[in-house]
């Protein structure tokens, strides 16, 4: 696909990065020669300088006939001129990145005028993610498949789980086949497990399961539950704003720390059911004095890195049961998963994996494209849900008797809102939603893929 | 420096270039040359084994500008090694010193040559020696990065099209580096195509027409004949070849942009506009100062056209021996000779958009020092140029002008004019070919010494490679090893 990127800031950065991974043809635009220097020496990227919202360098960048324009540059106001400007030049899709919650709303107004195929708020993406994590704490990560009936949940097993020093194939068969591990991440290594892997303490496991048998399987696994009745937030960003308007609506009691006076005063008026504080969150006795010890949760969310870690470090050292740091740089997520914090949301990465999944599914009209793309231990493995096709040589085939490449495992097929964690004798049946988890170095972007003959034919 | 990264690269340049002997081979084999095919097959032997070996080597494949420089300049160095195999082999040049000038002058599609004649050479080794004229005009890199998937998206290998793309700058023309190199040589091809076509219209036999359109397409100036294009008396062919040679010298992404039908934007292209300028002139100039020794005008005109284009564009054939034209064409000539061809061509030379980059920037400095607080830039194609590439124009003069100076103190010692001396080493510097006096069309560089020769072929590396990439390789920062870190293998997300 010919994809024009507008705005090569950090959003626009790693999806220009991500796309040109994906093969596309990226070009991208932006005012400033130098950090378009950077993304032409380290991508495989045609780059312009200009002003994306110009109709005359958008006709270089073609535009005209490109697939999909993506306007991300910092001003919403800019990515929706430059929108317009692609929908009257001829562009197939447009995606803009649109910030403001006073735009937001008013979106449904003006997509069609626009040409808009969806917009995209990092910080919403952001808060929503954070809401479905506090959803069940004890989980690193949460996506979900096929509808919500499925999910993939990311969990560290207790140093006392009965299931360490256990094999894979002894762990199914205590869970009585209902929950798959399906990835290991082990200090930073990941493995896509065979039967005889053998799990050892300090393990992150990710777990496909149907939804509503979690919280059961959850407790075999030996890890607590808890629900979150108590949330501090670190930071009143907008992020913030997005997220303690939905825990609210779900009477989680929410205390929000803020430095300026005057978005202190605005928050208060969006959010009035809320304590807002007026002061340094980063400060420990000010923390402690509004009762950091005793919340379920702290999510750290201000505009630094480096305060939003030193915060959750510092509740993850007094005993919070969970906390939440919102992160900008990613390139350091190796080194922190070792110093006690434990679950990073990237605002950033978050949207543009939003924008992958989507650019996966219009690029593969077919009906076996991608549906829902997770990415799993720092992107270096995937789970990919996808719709099973009504024809294809490898419907009603034992999945045993299937040609399925090395690094990719089946790891769920939801039936008739069964999930089914599938055994060799197991087969696709059409209409079947399937759930494939893929290791690294496999671009898997149609069902059929995962077969080393792209077809399916029993063997 | 990522010494694995670069022999792996090195290795794929070993395996194409022994892929691309094998019409070489077939050749001899049924012209019944025996010394010559089985000098092919075993370096085909040869370079099939060591290049797949060399790409087995397993290593962390991000490729930075120091890698990306020592690919081209080793690469290049390696390819004319191998590539001399068969001329050793064979028995056509005793010499290997004499075969690697040849290989050298060829990939750099100099053209200059240790041959007194070559029309007793076998067929497969004339064929040899005017293709590697073709691959090495448009790049074997960048050959390699249209066929092969050298890396998934990340870690750019621009900086292999960078070093071995003449030019001040590398435009890509689609964004992706395999599919711009794919239109390269797509247009590369056509064009040779189209060559031998006229060429067979014009009653030329096949083989030379094959070879003379290599030798075109890559403005090499290697010919099957002692006479070069001067052995055929038909005044078509001789402007059939010098309108190819003049199209061969012009920035490729101008095709282009006529192929996707941005007329405006190929007609606005200033370099083109200038080049074609300066050839015109410089043909009218030379065509008067001749016009008296000539009896039909009109031959006068064709002759110093086809000089005129040949030695601008860097090719290097002839068709009279303008070694004994008057003074003033003479010094015209040899200012071409610096002159040179279009950024993007795969002609040699200083390039016409560096003069003009060059000129502008004078032009803005003597400005700024009558008026101090004025502000200008420098702006090619309506386009203000990157103060980088500026910067980058004049060092490239600076450092052409030390390896001009250098190499003409070296080849002195042979004690010849200083006609000879400067010119052999401006031709080959250049990647032209003949130069004026001893090594003037009807010349040839045997008499020089050993020290000479071997001067004059890293003079031709230097002008092939625009400098920088081999000089390169004479500091110490090359190479040093990279210190051993933890790396985030397979890591998507190190933005």
């Amino acid at each position: 696909m010919r994809i024009v990127v507008i705005g090569d800031g950090k959003v626009g950065y790693i999806l220009t990065k991500l796309l040109a991974q994906e093969g596309h043809d990226v070009v991208v635009i932006d005012r400033n020669p130098l950090v378009l220097r950077d993304a032409q020496e380290k991508l495989d990227v045609a780059v312009l300088t200009g002003n994306g919202a110009c109709a005359e360098v958008q006709r270089e960048a073609g535009v005209p006939d490109s697939d999909l324009l993506i306007a991300a540059t910092s001003s919403d106001e800019v990515n929706l001129l430059c929108s317009l400007i692609a929908h009257k030049l001829g562009c197939r899709h447009i995606v803009a990145r649109v910030r403001n919650p006073e735009y937001d709303q008013q979106m449904s107004l003006l997509k069609a005028d626009l040409g808009l195929s969806f917009t995209i708020n990092p910080e919403k993406s952001a808060a929503s993610e954070i809401f479905r994590l506090l959803q069940f704490p004890q989980f690193l990560k949460r996506d979900s498949f096929a509808g919500g009936r499925a999910e993939m949940v990311e969990i560290k097993l207790p140093k006392d789980s009965r299931f360490i020093g256990r094999r894979i194939d002894q762990i199914s068969d205590m869970l009585k086949r209902r929950a798959l591990i399906c990835v290991v991440d082990r200090g930073g290594k990941i493995f896509i497990p065979s039967g005889q892997f053998t799990i050892f303490s300090e393990d992150k496991l990710t777990i496909m399961a149907a939804t509503a048998e979690l919280p059961d399987l959850i407790r075999r696994f030996g890890v607590p539950t808890k629900t979150v009745q108590k949330v501090m937030i670190v930071g009143g960003s907008r992020t913030a704003a997005y997220l303690a308007k939905q825990l609210l609506a779900a009477r989680v009691e929410v205390t929000i720390l803020e430095r300026s006076y005057e978005r202190c005063e605005e928050l208060f008026e969006l959010l009035p059911e809320a304590t807002i504080i007026n002061g340094d969150g980063t400060m420990q006795s000010l923390l402690l004095d509004e009762g950091v010890e005793e919340m379920d949760a702290v999510i750290s969310l201000t505009g630094m890195d480096e305060e939003n870690l030193l915060v959750s470090m510092f509740a993850n050292y007094i005993g919070v049961p969970k906390t939440i740091t919102k992160i900008n740089r990613l390139e350091y997520t190796d080194v922190l998963s070792n110093i006690g914090v434990d679950t990073l949301v990237s605002p950033k990465l978050l949207t543009a994996n939003e924008i992958v999944r989507y650019v996966r599914a219009v690029g593969e009209s077919g009906q076996d494209s991608v549906e829902t793309l997770y990415r799993i231990g720092e992107g270096k493995a995937e789970g990919l849900g996808f719709t099973v096709p009504q024809t294809g040589a490898f419907l009603g085939v034992p999945l045993e008797r299937l040609p399925i490449r090395k690094g990719i495992l089946l790891a769920s097929i939801v039936r008739n809102q069964q999930v089914i964690i599938p055994r060799g004798s197991d087969c696709m049946m059409p209409s079947d939603a399937v759930i494939v988890v893929a290791g690294p170095e496999q671009t898997i972007a149609r069902l059929t893929d995962i077969f080393t003959d792209n077809e399916g034919r029993a063997l | 420096m990522n010494y694995r990264l670069v022999l792996r690269y090195i290795g794929y340049i070993v395996l194409l270039e022994g892929l691309f002997m094998i019409p070489a081979m077939l050749i001899s084999l049924f012209s019944h040359e025996k010394a010559a095919w089985m000098a092919f097959l075993g370096t085909i032997l040869f370079s099939e084994i060591v290049g797949f070996l060399l790409t087995r080597l397993r290593c962390h494949d991000t490729m930075q500008a120091r890698e990306g420089f020592a690919t081209v300049a080793l690469g290049w160095i390696m390819m004319s090694l191998v590539g001399a195999l068969p001329f050793f082999f064979s028995g056509a040049i005793p010499n290997f010193l004499d075969c690697w000038f040849e290989t050298v002058s060829g990939f750099t599609t100099t053209g200059s040559s240790i041959l007194p004649t070559v029309e007793n050479l076998p067929y497969g080794i004339l064929y040899w020696r005017s293709f590697i004229i073709w691959l090495g005009g448009m790049g074997v890199l960048v050959f390699l990065l249209a066929v092969v998937p050298l890396t998934r998206g990340s870690g750019s290998p621009l900086q292999l099209m960078k070093a071995e793309s003449p030019g001040p700058s590398v435009g890509k023309l689609t964004p992706t580096i395999r599919r711009t190199s794919r239109r390269l040589y797509e247009i590369y091809i056509a064009l040779t195509v189209l060559e031998i076509i006229l060429l067979l219209a014009g009653g030329m036999p096949l083989f030379e027409a094959v070879t003379h359109s290599f030798s075109t397409a890559g403005t090499g100036g290697f010919s099957v004949k002692n006479l070069s294009i001067g052995a055929y008396d038909s005044p078509y062919l001789q402007a059939v070849v010098g309108v190819f040679m003049m199209l061969f010298g012009v920035n490729f992404s101008v095709y282009y942009l006529i192929l996707t039908r941005q007329f405006r934007a190929a007609w606005k292209n200033e370099e083109v506009r200038l080049y074609i300028a300066i050839m015109a002139g410089a043909t009218l100039l030379i065509a008067i100062n001749i016009l008296p020794s000539y009896t039909d005008g009109a031959r006068a005109f064709l002759d110093s056209f086809f000089q005129v284009s040949s030695i601008m564009t860097t090719t290097g054939f002839s068709t009279v021996n303008f070694d004994l034209w008057p003074e003033f064409s003479r010094l015209l000539l040899v200012i071409l000779m610096l002159v040179g061809a279009c950024a993007g061509s795969t002609g040699g030379g200083i390039k016409v958009s560096r003069l003009i980059i060059l000129f502008k920037h004078l032009k803005n400095e003597m400005g700024a020092m009558l008026r101090p607080h004025s502000v200008r830039t420098v702006r090619m194609d309506g386009k203000k140029t990157d103060d980088g590439i500026v910067r980058g124009t004049t060092a490239f003069l600076v450092a052409y002008l030390a390896i001009a100076i250098f190499s003409m103190i070296l080849v002195a010692l042979d004690n010849y004019s200083q006609e000879t001396t400067a010119t052999a080493v401006l031709t080959c510097l250049n990647n032209i070919g003949p130069g004026l006096d001893l090594v003037g069309p009807m010349g040839n560089f045997s008499s020089f010494s050993g020290l000479s020769k071997f001067v004059l072929s890293l003079d031709m590396l230097f002008g092939r490679l625009e400098i920088f990439p081999l000089l390169f390789l004479f500091t110490p920062a090359a190479w040093e090893r990279p210190r051993k870190s933890k790396r985030m293998e397979n890591s998507v997300i190190d933005a």
